[in-house]
Parts: structure tokens; C-alpha cells; sequence
């Protein structure tokens, strides 16, 4: 297909403004460029067909079944759409006095209030753009508190299971992590977490349920084990999904946390995003909280809290991704507490189900009942037919339906993993399972047509090597 | 509310095939579950919307808008948002399948291309935060040992904020390099400053909304080796020199001027480009080109060892997530204003810009920087107290200026403010003085 | 290649100060796309990693053998990484002038029966 660049014919625009009536002003030729930049010279036609185009080759949550682990790819309610387009919303400038968005602050003040209660957490910002940023949010304000102390603690304790951004964002929070690997579970070896739990350790950061999609059973001794040194725990909510309604973070002992609105609280990706990766924490950390933060004043009114002169500053320049908090905002008004409980009771029972369900041919190593995702390993199918995890993936393509999670978690080999989330049905499960079943089967008698798949997408497998190599990174 | 679709029979057959009695079970290794959670009951569709709908209706959306200040209202084409509302953008995962995410990646592709196009540079990452995150991570990219990182005082202080936050992992604070009486970068600092800086950042048009000399800028600083930073408004870039011609060697900015509402602070967009030379330690994703078996041109995320997810602890950053369907939205709407549309509107902001300032000193104000020239945003200064003025126009409900003092205002006008509109704030504030 | 020594972390050091990864390191890594080496005249320590090699969903650390300043660098890695999936023991990483090498590095067939 076409860049849009290729389409472009010179002279041709889909566009104009209203003639100027005022005088026109020319810069000297110092500050001004060389040369009009090459944008594509297109009519809204071209323009429309290109996109509706592309869209063709693209793949939502609304076009099937999405069952990538790790990411809570649930429905994302039209109702949260019509109410983020509201010029009410849209059309607020960010610098706009409080007394003319009253609303919004409002909507910023009852949205804190509701993960707090969710998470039995104190205090909490909407700030931060993603989950990592969320990340490097809460990692800051560990440092800023221990500073505060006058306790010199330079070290962050990550399980190897655990997502690859939280050891980069405990990085460029300037710690020094420290690796300690997990049982085959996923579960932390609270021996090993003994022995790397210091003085020095200003946190240990924690995945509940872990990125195996098992609940962490041993949460209380762990945070005995981290508080007795003076240390913090940190939750990292990528799996909230699972437990949200049902136990808190903050009465698990946790003392801070982030949350990504666009997975657990249905606010749509957009193919990468935007996200919104609010941080909640205890009372303890709240004065390190980035500006602004919002406050109910005795009023009624809304407005800015007071700078707290321990805050480490800002990690963005306005207050967040408003529209994406307005969305998640409706959604919990929506579900309510019910509501809440009811979509982590059956994004467990769906896992479950599918758990169960693929485990009568592919091996899913961990047994018991898992959380809101599992992991399937096809190491087996690998020796024995030589397809692999990635083969399988791109055979499901052919079958309608986004691929798992693969390669992740990295302690289990050729892992599969999955995350069916609540808002699928049971009958989208079972075909998802039929496909799996096929596939597994033919990987037994013809292979190598595995391994050619897809074949009903527009393009085959990348050349990623070539990629890497040579890169091509605009036209 | 709830989007769950499961009947009464599927949850009992369900359970049945898990092979457990009740939900709870599954629960079981939890324990001991919480206190008491979310305190309020849900509510029907019709209830949600009402409550949303309240709280939209408790803003104040003005109709005449003269504030900038790092968000910017320009005309977005109704095609733009029409394109960025498929489903099939707006609830797509992050492209980890290319090929059944080609429509993803080349949006991102172009958009990569329209941002090396609009700076000159070379490579372009698939998007940051915002533009203060991207100005952040920029410098952060250019530590170099103990040597200091420069902000110019020209620089947005939210986005001088946000860089400050960022060193904080470093331990490191930034060296602010001062304005001259013009309010531009004082050149003679830099070149005092020489080899002993790591990098620059440097804002244009500055948050004063005056253009800078950034090819002299540029000249000290390539010749003392000093990274330059140029963190551009975007629609300045229709006009003004590129940060290639001015010997960048990053540039980054708040993309939400391309397409994207006001929407009190976001979902925005930060872009960066840079020059070929940092492409491997570049930030964020990357999309790239390759073949498939038959050949056939395609589009995969690339360089991926650079990332969180492959490095981890030794990752430029843990940047995840991004902005994509922001950066789709800027590609769409510059494809929708097209090469010369977009010039048009850069000379409309600036044409607007210094017919409001020639309004507004007809009116008895004055220009704090009477020499420099500015592109579409500028200082007034008065014995009138700036809130008095801003006030009265808010009660005839227009949006002023951002006070920056008690006589300084910062202005801003784009193509979306008429002559009429202009006018009638020289009347009411020349009533005022 | 008899002159080579080995190392545990399957880095070479030939008789000329010539430093490089082994066949059995490169095939671990698969398809190599970018190799990142240290600049002319950097001290490199032994048993420190001094270079970084990529693949496309990978990234691994190379461990100096030995101690020295860097000579020269094999600049044609920056265009041809894959170079050393071809053949390992010609497409070396940086040239060293010694000062001391690691303590244990094998000869051929002492690695050879470590990698078994």
C-alpha cells in the first residue's frame, strides 16, 4: 500500500482558511526556513480513503477477540467515548482559572477519590501519561521521601518476572536495582528477599498477581520482611484487573502504587495509547506528590491544593490525560462497586475457564486456579513438531483473533499467555479454544503450514533482521 | 452497569468445567478479603451520562480565546477527528503483530516522516508523554559525566519543571542561562559557558513568544560541542528554520497544536527527532521498514534492544505506552491542512498575532520586548493591574492572556480569532486605562 | 586458532591483541544488527564488560579478556554486523595493546569442553 507522501500530487489541497482581513505581517528572512516542509498535498478524499485504508489493516478490541496478556484488552464503552467529547471536556484550556472548570476539577477530585477507595490507598495524583511514567512518578517520590529522612537508600529490589519497565524506571529515578529471581510460580523465595532486603533498599517492587497470573499468598510475610528494614512496597497495578473490588493493595501492605486507567479501567490504547498512569500511595508519601493536585475546599468548591514544599515538581506540564480520566471516571460510575467487583469475578472465571479448557492439549505449567490471565507453555509442541510459540500466534491470526502474549513471562519457556478479560463471552472463548485445538493439531501432521502462517493478512512475517540493520525510518 | 455477558447457565457450566462450586473458590488463595472499597452503587447509562454531562456543564467553554502559554487552540478539520475516531485506531493494543497491525504501524511511519520533515532531522521517535517529557528526555539523552545541563529562562517553566523533575534521579540540577533585556537567550553566556555544558535547551518561539536567534544560538553551541535542544511550537516550524538549519541536534515539542483540543492539559502529544547519529540510544518506540518473504514493504517496531522490555535497568528510559493515536491525529491533520495549508496557517497566527498587538497598543498598553520579534504570542505591560483587565474580558466572556504579573500579560492569538474579535478586546481594555 | 585464548564468557583474544566473540557466543545470539564498541584510546578492563551486541530482541554485554588501552576498532562492524555471525573468529571487535589478560582463559580445547 501507498504512504500518503506517494499519493501526494503537487499543487492539490483539501483545505482553507477564511480570507485574512487583517494585515499581513512579514518576518525578516533571518528567522524563516529555506523551504515549505514536504506535507502530503492530498484532497479529503484521498485523505479519507487513505486512512479508511490503513484502518482496513488494523485490529481492535472491536474487531474480535484480544486476549493479549498482561494488557486487559476489555471492551471500551461507547458511552465513555460520548461523554469524552463533550466540548464541556474538550474545549477547557488547561490554564483556565478554577472557577471556569469547576467540572473538571471536579471530575479530577471524584476520580482520586474512587481509586483511593479501590485501593485503600491515602492520597494520589492523576498525572503521570502511562504506567511507566506512573513508575518513575512513585520512584521519585521514594527518593524524595527517604531523602527527607536522611536515609541514604540507593537500592530497588525487582523480581525477574517482573515487567521491564520497572527496572528501567527505578533507573531514571537514579536507583541501583537489584535482580532476585522468582520460584517457577512467579512467587517471590521470601528467603532470597531476606537476604537482599537491607538497609540500603529503599523499595521492593511488586507485581500482585505476578506476571505468571497467580495471587502472591505469601503478601503478608513479604511485607513484614521489606517494612521491617524501613523499606517501602511498591504495587505495580498492571494486574489490578484481577483482584479490584475484591482486596486492596493498600490493605496488603503496599505503600504505593500506580494504575493503568487503560487497562484495568477500560479506557481504549489507541495502538500504543495514550494511557493514564495515575500513582496512589499512603499518607506518608502524599507530601512528595507531583503538582497540581486538586482539593474540595470547605465550599464546596474546587480548586488547587497548596504546593507542598516536598513535592518533587512535575513530571508533565498540564494536569494529565484529562479525556482519558473522563472515561475511566464514567466507567466507574457506571459499574459501581458491584459492577467493580462483578468484572474482576469474571475476568478470574474466564481465565479459568480458558485455562481449563487449553490445558487438555497444551500444557499450562501451573497448576491450581490462576487469576485474570494464565500461561501456556508450548515447549512440548516445540520438540515434538518443531512449531513454536510464535507459530502458533501467527496461525490464531488466520483464524480471526489477536495472538496471546508470547515469550513472556521469560521463566517459563515458549509461554503463551493469556488474558480472555471479563467482556468476553463464553462463546468467544470456546471458538478462540476450537481454533487453538486445530492449530495444535495440525502443528502434528503438517507443520510446515504453521510455520508459513499468516496467510489471509495483507503481508507475511517481517524481515526484523533487516529492520535492525539497516534502518528505514521515514520516507 | 455492567459489560459483562455472562448468564446465570454460563457461569454455572463454567464452573462446572473449572470444576469448582462457587467464584469465591477461585479466590481462595487470597484470604482474608478487604474492607470496604468503592462506596458508590452503579448506575445506569442514562444516569452515567447525566452525571457526565453536569460536570461538562459546570465549565466555562469560551468563544473567544486569547490564551497560549503551552496549549494552543487552532482549527481542527473536522476529517481529522472523524479519521482518529475508528475503532480500529482507537482500540488497537500497541502493534506487537505487524501483520495485522500494518495500519497502525504506517500511520506511525508517516507520522515519523511528517516530523523529520517539519525539523529537518533525520529520525523521529513514535511519540512521548507530552512536550515536556520529550524536552525532558532529550536532556536526559545528553548527559555527558559531570558536565551541566543549560535551560534557557526562555523555556516554558512547566516544561523547565518537568526537566528538573527528571534530573532529580541524577542528582543533578540545571543551570538556567538568562535573557537579555530583548528577552532572548543571552549568547554571550553560552559562549562564557563553553565546553563545560553538556547540552542546551532552548525554546522557539520562547515562552515569551519571542523569536530566537537560534542559528547564532546553534553556531556557539556546535563549536563548543554543547548538545542543542531546540523545543519548537509546531506550527512555528511553518514558517521559521527548521532545527536542522540551525545546527540541532534534538528537537522536541508539544505536538497538540497538530490537531488535538485544548482538553484541559491532555491527552497530548511530545515529539523529538534527532540527528542519525543518536538513533540507537534514541527513546521511546521507533517504526521501521523491511520486506516481507515475497518482498512486499513493511512495517515492523524496530531497534527494540534499545527498550524497557529488552533492557531494562540499562534502557534510555521506561517509556512504554506512548501517545499513539495523538501522533496518528497529527499525521491525519497534517495531511489534512497539507503543505501549503499548513504555511497558511503558521502566516494567519502571525498576521492575527501583530494585529492584536498593534490593537492592543492603540489601546494604551505597552510591549514588554519592543525589539525582538515574536511569532504569535507577546508580552503587554501596564500600570493596570493585569487581573482587572483579564476579569472585565472574562465577564464579556473571552478568555484573555495568562497573567504573568501584576502588570505583565503574555497574549496569544491564532488563526481562530477574528478581526472583530481582536477589536473588541482593544475596546474594552482601551476603556479601562 | 590456536593461538587463541578463550574466556568462560566466550570472548577471544588472539596473539596480536585482537579481541573478539566466539562462534558458539554468536549463534546464541542469532542474527546480529548493530555491535556498539568502545572509541580508540579507552582503557578496558579484564572481566569488564566493554562492548554491547545486539540482536533484534536481544542485547548482550561483552566481557574484556584482557586489560589494555584500544588500538583500533573494527570499523566495518558499523555496517556489517552480521560479519560475525559469517565468521566469529575473523570479525574481531577491537584491537588492545595488553597489560594483563584474565585470570583462567583457556586454550581451544578447554573451551571446547566447556561448551559441552
Amino acid at each position: 500500500m501507498k504512504l500518503i507522501f506517494e499519493k501526494s500530487i503537487s499543487g492539490r489541497t483539501g483545505f482553507s482558511l477564511p480570507a485574512s482581513d487583517v494585515a499581513e505581517y512579514k518576518l525578516s528572512d533571518g528567522a524563516l526556513r529555506a523551504a515549505a516542509a514536504e506535507l502530503p498535498e492530498v484532497s479529503e478524499l484521498d485523505l479519507v480513503r487513505h486512512y479508511d485504508a490503513l484502518a482496513a489493516r488494523a485490529y481492535g478490541v472491536d474487531s474480535g477477540f484480544y486476549p493479549l496478556g498482561s494488557c486487559t484488552m476489555k471492551y471500551n464503552p461507547k458511552l465513555n467515548e460520548t461523554v469524552a467529547a463533550l466540548a464541556g471536556f474538550t474545549e477547557l484550556h488547561p490554564l483556565q482559572e478554577p472557577s471556569s472548570a469547576q467540572g473538571a476539577l471536579e471530575a479530577i477530585y471524584t476520580l482520586t477519590e474512587s481509586l483511593k477507595e479501590i485501593t485503600g490507598m491515602d492520597d494520589g495524583t492523576l498525572q503521570p501519561a502511562a504506567g511507566a511514567h506512573g513508575e518513575f512518578t512513585s520512584l521519585l517520590m521514594i527518593g524524595a521521601y527517604f531523602k527527607k529522612k536522611g536515609e541514604k537508600r540507593t537500592k530497588i529490589i525487582v523480581p525477574d518476572s517482573a515487567h521491564g519497565t520497572n527496572p528501567a524506571s527505578a533507573a531514571m529515578a537514579g536507583f541501583e536495582i537489584v535482580n532476585i529471581p522468582s520460584d517457577a510460580n512467579g512467587y517471590v523465595d521470601t528467603e532470597v528477599l531476606a537476604n537482599a532486603m537491607t538497609e540500603e533498599v529503599a523499595a521492593f517492587m511488586l507485581t500482585n498477581p505476578n506476571t505468571v497470573g497467580l495471587f502472591e499468598k505469601n503478601i503478608g510475610k513479604i511485607s513484614r520482611i521489606v517494612h521491617d528494614k524501613g523499606g517501602l512496597l511498591y504495587y505495580d497495578g498492571a494486574n489490578l484487573n484481577a483482584v479490584m473490588g475484591i482486596v486492596r493493595p493498600g490493605d496488603m501492605g503496599f505503600d504505593i502504587m500506580h494504575i493503568n486507567l487503560h487497562k484495568t479501567f477500560s479506557t481504549p490504547h489507541g495502538g500504543g495509547g495514550p494511557g493514564s498512569g495515575p500513582v496512589l500511595c499512603k499518607k506518608a508519601l502524599a507530601p512528595h506528590l507531583p503538582y497540581p493536585l486538586v482539593e474540595k475546599k470547605k465550599d464546596g468548591r474546587f480548586g488547587y491544593r497548596k504546593t507542598s514544599l516536598a513535592s518533587i515538581g512535575r513530571v508533565r506540564a498540564f494536569q494529565g490525560n484529562f479525556l482519558v480520566e473522563i472515561r475511566a471516571l464514567a466507567y466507574i460510575i457506571a459499574l459501581g462497586r458491584e459492577g467493580i467487583r462483578d468484572a474482576a469475578e469474571k475476568a478470574v472465571l474466564n481465565a479459568n475457564y480458558m485455562k481449563s479448557l487449553v490445558s487438555e492439549f497444551l500444557t499450562a505449567p501451573h497448576k491450581g486456579a490462576c487469576m485474570h490471565e494464565f500461561v501456556a507453555s508450548c515447549e512440548k509442541l516445540k520438540e515434538e513438531t518443531g512449531v513454536s510459540a510464535l507459530d502458533v500466534a501467527k496461525a490464531l491470526i488466520d483464524h480471526g483473533m489477536h495472538p496471546p502474549t508470547i515469550y513472556f513471562p521469560l521463566i517459563v519457556h515458549e509461554a503463551m499467555m493469556f488474558e480472555p478479560t471479563e467482556t468476553e463471552s463464553r462463546e468467544t472463548i470456546d471458538e478462540a479454544v476450537a481454533a487453538l485445538k486445530e492449530i495444535v493439531a495440525q502443528a502434528k501432521t503438517d507443520p510446515e503450514s504453521i510455520k508459513k502462517s499468516p496467510l489471509t493478512t495483507p503481508v507475511g512475517r517481517p524481515d526484523e533482521v533487516k529492520a535492525a540493520r539497516k534502518p528505514i525510518l521515514k520516507i | 452497569m455492567k459489560y459483562t455477558p455472562h448468564t446465570q447457565q454460563d457461569v454455572r457450566e463454567m464452573l462446572d468445567k473449572i470444576g469448582v462450586d462457587d467464584i469465591s473458590d477461585l479466590f481462595a488463595a487470597i484470604g482474608t478479603a478487604s474492607g470496604e472499597g468503592l462506596r458508590a452503587i452503579g448506575k445506569s447509562p442514562i444516569e452515567t451520562e447525566r452525571a457526565m454531562v453536569a460536570l461538562a456543564e459546570k465549565n466555562k467553554v469560551y468563544k473567544t480565546v486569547f490564551l497560549g502559554a503551552g496549549a494552543y487552540r487552532h482549527y481542527i478539520p473536522p476529517v481529522v477527528k472523524h479519521i482518529a475516531a475508528n475503532p480500529r485506531f482507537v482500540t488497537a493494543y500497541t502493534p506487537y503483530q505487524p501483520e495485522m497491525s500494518q495500519g497502525i504501524l504506517q500511520a506511525i511511519f508517516e507520522y515519523q516522516s511528517c516530523i523529520t520533515r517539519l525539523t529537518g532531522l533525520d529520525v523521529s521517535n513514535a511519540s512521548m508523554y507530552d512536550g515536556a517529557a520529550a524536552a525532558a528526555e532529550a536532556v536526559a539523552m545528553c548527559i555527558n559525566g559531570e558536565k551541566d545541563i543549560l535551560v534557557s529562562d526562555g523555556v516554558n517553566p512547566a516544561v523547565r519543571e518537568v526537566v528538573a523533575a527528571y534530573l532529580r534521579g541524577s542528582g543533578r540540577t540545571a543551570v538556567s542561562v538568562p535573557l537579555d533585556e530583548d528577552g532572548l537567550t543571552d549568547i554571550g553566556f553560552l559562549e562564557g559557558y563553553g565546553e563545560r555544558a553538556a547540552c542546551c535547551l532552548v525554546q522557539q518561539p520562547n515562552y515569551y513568544g519571542n523569536i530566537e536567534r537560534t542559528k547564532e544560538i546553534g553556531a556557539v553551541l556546535n563549536r563548543t560541542d554543547v548538545k542543542y535542544i531546540l523545543h519548537t511550537y509546531p506550527i512555528a516550524l511553518g514558517l521559521l528554520a527548521s532545527p536542522a538549519e540551525v545546527g540541532a541536534d534534538f528537537a522536541t515539542g508539544e505536538g497538540q497544536p497538530l490537531g488535538m483540543p485544548l482538553s484541559f492539559g491532555g491527552p497530548y502529544l511530545g515529539y523529538i527527532a534527532a540527528k542519525e547519529k543518536y538513533v540507537r540510544k534514541m527513546t521511546g518506540r521507533i517504526v521501521g521498514e523491511t520486506t516481507d518473504r515475497d518482498g512486499r514493504r513493511v512495517y515492523v517496531l524496530t531497534l527494540q534492544a534499545r527498550e524497557q522490555h529488552i533492557r531494562r535497568e540499562k534502557a534510555s528510559s521506561s517509556i512504554c505506552s506512548n501517545e499513539a493515536l495523538c501522533a496518528l491525529t497529527a499525521a491525519v491533520y497534517l495531511g489534512a491542512v497539507g503543505k501549503e495549508g499548513f504555511r497558511a496557517v503558521a502566516r494567519a497566527c502571525v498576521d492575527n498575532a501583530h494585529y492584536l498587538k498593534e490593537v492592543l497598543e492603540s489601546a494604551g498598553l505597552k510591549t514588554r520586548y519592543s525589539t525582538a520579534e515574536f511569532f504569535n504570542e507577546f508580552v503587554t505591560v501596564s500600570d493596570k493591574k493585569s487581573s482587572v483587565i483579564l476579569n472585565e474580558l472574562k465577564r464579556r466572556g473571552i478568555l484573555g492572556g495568562l497573567k504573568l504579573s501584576d502588570g505583565e500579560i503574555l497574549w496569544c492569538a491564532t488563526e481562530m480569532n477574528t478581526k472583530e474579535e481582536i477589536e473588541t478586546v482593544g475596546n474594552i481594555v482601551r476603556k479601562l486605562l | 586458532m590456536s593461538n587463541l585464548k578463550f574466556s568462560a564468557t566466550h570472548e577471544w583474544v588472539d596473539g596480536s591483541g585482537k579481541v573478539g566473540v566466539t562462534d558458539f557466543a554468536a549463534h546464541e545470539m542469532g542474527d546480529i544488527v548493530f555491535v556498539e564498541l568502545p572509541n580508540v584510546g579507552d582503557k578496558i578492563t579484564a572481566g569488564k564488560p566493554f562492548a554491547n551486541i545486539e540482536s533484534v530482541k536481544a542485547v548482550s554485554e561483552v566481557f574484556s579478556p584482557v586489560s589494555g588501552k584500544v588500538i583500533a576498532v573494527n570499523d566495518a562492524l558499523s555496517d556489517a554486523p552480521e560479519l560475525i555471525n559469517q565468521d566469529a573468529f575473523s570479525a574481531y571487535l577491537v584491537e588492545v595493546e595488553i597489560t594483563a589478560y584474565e585470570d583462567g582463559l583457556m586454550d581451544k580445547a578447554a573451551y571446547d569442553e566447556l561448551k559441552h
